[in-house]
């Protein structure tokens, strides 16, 4: 007899919070298939990728440096998920974030100040929720859907960026090369540690998870979200508005991934490049699902997915793996999860599929 | 008129990847099935496509395999939402995801590669035809089939019982399971069909229209093909419509620099995305429109014994 599906009387908590565990073994299991048809040594290639970077202090710093964009956009894009509210454009709200703050750091590259970054770091997130914005104009005067004007515009800011660095922001003295100017000092986010990369806008991933926590447990506006997601009917019934929504969470959702931009363009690059992101929006997405669309799980989802960046880095310096691997496992990552959530819902049943129509 | 054969040419080639994968998904979404993954079904098509010819040599080998690729990525959506009764959007998100990655692996010893194209296939007679020879009856076979499947899925929905059923389940599941029609099966075969189109779209890509393999070559056509279902009101016309509209639009930025227009190339390539945005939002404003043309169950997950 197949195994059938029956749906539950109640939802299973202990699911929810194992379907994400079970989900990560089995991409496990498939990366060393993976890596065995492509010849290479599980073992070591596992080692590149979950031993390495947590064996130095220096990997570990690295480790949180890339958890910190997708921590800061995961967070926000759970909130608008948990709402039904698909932006999926993370990636060129955060180019326009950097892009945005960058000009600033360029505005004032032979000047020092403490008031540059904070310029720069509201400019970043201005800029998102400007690009953000847009999405939630479309969608709310015009229906436009947001999953596919958010992805256009990606496209779009990524070719601006472009643009800006081959023309206008090209460092006068670069050689001809599409890149800006380095940042001056000022311009630059305090390291934390000394000696590794790690700076402040970690601790502001930090406080965005608590913020996420705070609006979707403690306010009105995180109860509104979650009844807009769950039950839109309910949701409208009760007078809450389905524009107010879809405006704030985009928003909110703009200007993390901005501030994300603008943290990497003022921490790790330092500069402004053609790209400026290995794709951090959209693994955000994967963050925000593999953290429940919940602020704390979104921590430790954003951990995990940088440990796929660092591993993937880890395995190209000492394995020659091609970085795509990471790409690769991403994906089986949430579709894994994907897969395994069927269990919160629904209980396997072997043999008598019977029992499964009596119910209905 | 003359002068301007090769410029149509040209849109026609642009626009062939779009029209299969957009006629590819209406299908899929008639059955209510929305599967945002058409980005990375098309972008596994391009790359097996493109290795196929290499190692078989075969344009024809090289094409099923693209079919086949598409085929079994939209079977691991298929399963995964309805089988495991994952919810559409994120999956098919998480397929794009998957998509992108795993070409880009497999395709790492074919960059740089080069390909001397499908050949085209002249009409007989027809194809000498002043102007409209050269225009219509000269390309190779990807296109003559394109526009074949456009009348074929037309024909399959108004005219066929099974069509008349993909339709019921795409607007009812629940009324369709009721009178016995198995709503699981159908929006599996729909969703295969999506995949297989995505495949040739991506084949098209990466055999005929620039043939080598760049990592991501598909540069968001799959969303657009996503959009043009959208503005073609789910109408397989229309979707023809659309596609060559849009392949208008993107052929635009190669021939603006031809004719002295100084625009940089950054702000052409925008474009085709940019127009995806305003068609968008044209067509979406008239939301009673929406209502009645989008398939009712569209993106709604099914189980018989709810």
């Amino acid at each position: 007899m197949l195994p059938s599906l029956v749906k539950r009387q109640q939802i299973s908590k202990s699911m929810v919070y194992l379907s994400p565990v079970l989900a990560f073994v089995l991409s496990l299991l498939a990366g060393v298939i993976l890596f065995i048809i492509m010849g290479v040594s599980p073992l070591a290639a596992l080692h590149s990728y979950f031993v390495e970077p947590l064996s130095s202090s220096y990997n570990l710093a690295e480790l949180a440096v890339k958890a910190t964009p997708l921590v800061l956009i995961g967070v926000a894009l759970s909130l608008g998920f948990k709402a039904g509210v698909w932006n999926i454009g993370a990636e060129g709200q955060l180019t326009m974030g950097g892009l945005c703050g960058g000009v600033v750091a360029l505005y004032f590259y032979d000047q020092q100040g403490f008031y540059i970054l904070p310029l720069m770091l509201a400019a970043g997130m201005a800029g998102g929720m400007a690009w953000a914005g847009i999405v939630a104009f479309l969608r709310v005067r015009f229906n436009a859907n947001e999953i596919l004007t958010s992805l256009m515009l990606s496209y779009v800011a990524g070719l601006f960026l472009n643009l800006m660095v081959h023309g206008p922001l090209k460092d006068p003295d670069g050689f001809n090369f599409p890149e800006s100017r380095l940042f001056g000092d000022s311009a630059m986010l305090p390291i934390l540690i000394e000696g590794t990369r790690l700076h402040v806008g970690a601790l502001m991933a930090l406080i965005a998870v608590g913020l996420g926590w705070v609006i979707i447990s403690r306010t009105l506006l995180g109860y509104q979200i979650k009844v807009a997601g769950s039950a839109p009917a309910a949701s409208a019934h009760a007078g809450f508005s389905g524009a107010r929504i879809i405006w704030i969470t985009l928003l909110i959702g703009g200007a993390m991934a901005g501030l994300a931009g603008v943290i990497e363009v003022s921490g790790p690059i330092g500069q402004l490049l053609p790209s400026i992101s290995p794709g951090y929006g959209f693994t955000a997405i994967i963050v925000a699902y593999v953290g429940r669309l919940h602020p704390v799980g979104a921590l430790f989802a954003g951990i995990l997915l940088a440990l796929t960046y660092l591993g993937g880095e880890m395995a190209q310096i000492q394995l020659n793996l091609p970085v795509a691997v990471t790409g690769v496992f991403q994906g089986l990552l949430l579709f894994f999860l994907l897969a395994c959530d069927v269990l919160i819902h629904y209980r396997v049943q072997f043999g008598k599929p019977a029992l499964a129509r009596e119910k209905r | 008129m003359e002068a301007y054969i090769p410029m149509l040419l040209t849109i026609i080639t642009a626009a062939t990847p779009l029209l299969f994968a957009a006629i590819g998904e209406m299908v899929t979404e008639k059955s209510g099935v929305l599967n945002l993954g058409v980005e990375g079904m098309m972008v596994m098509g391009a790359i097996i496509g493109f290795l196929t010819v290499h190692v078989t040599g075969s344009a024809t080998f090289a094409i099923l395999a693209a079919i086949m690729a598409g085929m079994v990525m939209a079977a691991l959506f298929g399963v995964l939402i309805l089988y495991f009764h994952a919810s559409q959007v994120p999956t098919g998100l998480a397929l794009t995801i998957f998509g992108v990655g795993l070409s880009a692996l497999v395709g790492q010893s074919m960059i740089g590669v080069a390909y001397q194209g499908i050949p085209d296939v002249s009409i007989p007679f027809l194809s000498d035809i002043p102007l409209l020879g050269d225009l219509l009856f000269n390309h190779d076979i990807m296109v003559y089939l394109s526009v074949l499947m456009v009348g074929l899925v037309h024909l399959f929905l108004t005219r066929t019982r099974a069509g008349l059923i993909l339709r019921a389940v795409g607007d009812s599941h629940d009324a369709a399971h009721a009178m016995g029609y198995s709503v699981i099966r159908i929006r599996f075969l729909a969703t295969l069909f999506g995949g297989a189109m995505a495949g040739l779209g991506g084949a098209y890509l990466s055999l005929a229209y620039s043939p080598l393999w760049v990592e991501q070559m598909t540069a968001g056509r799959g969303w657009i093909a996503l959009a043009l279902v959208v503005f073609a009101s789910w109408r397989p016309w229309r979707v023809l419509f659309g596609a060559y509209l849009f392949g208008g639009i993107s052929i635009l930025q190669l021939h603006a620099q031809a004719y002295g227009i100084a625009v940089p190339a950054q702000v052409m390539s925008m474009l085709p995305y940019l127009a995806t945005i305003v068609v968008l939002v044209i067509i979406s404003r008239d939301l009673s429109k929406i209502r009645i043309n989008a398939p009712a169950s569209l993106g709604r997950s099914f189980h018989p014994s709810k």
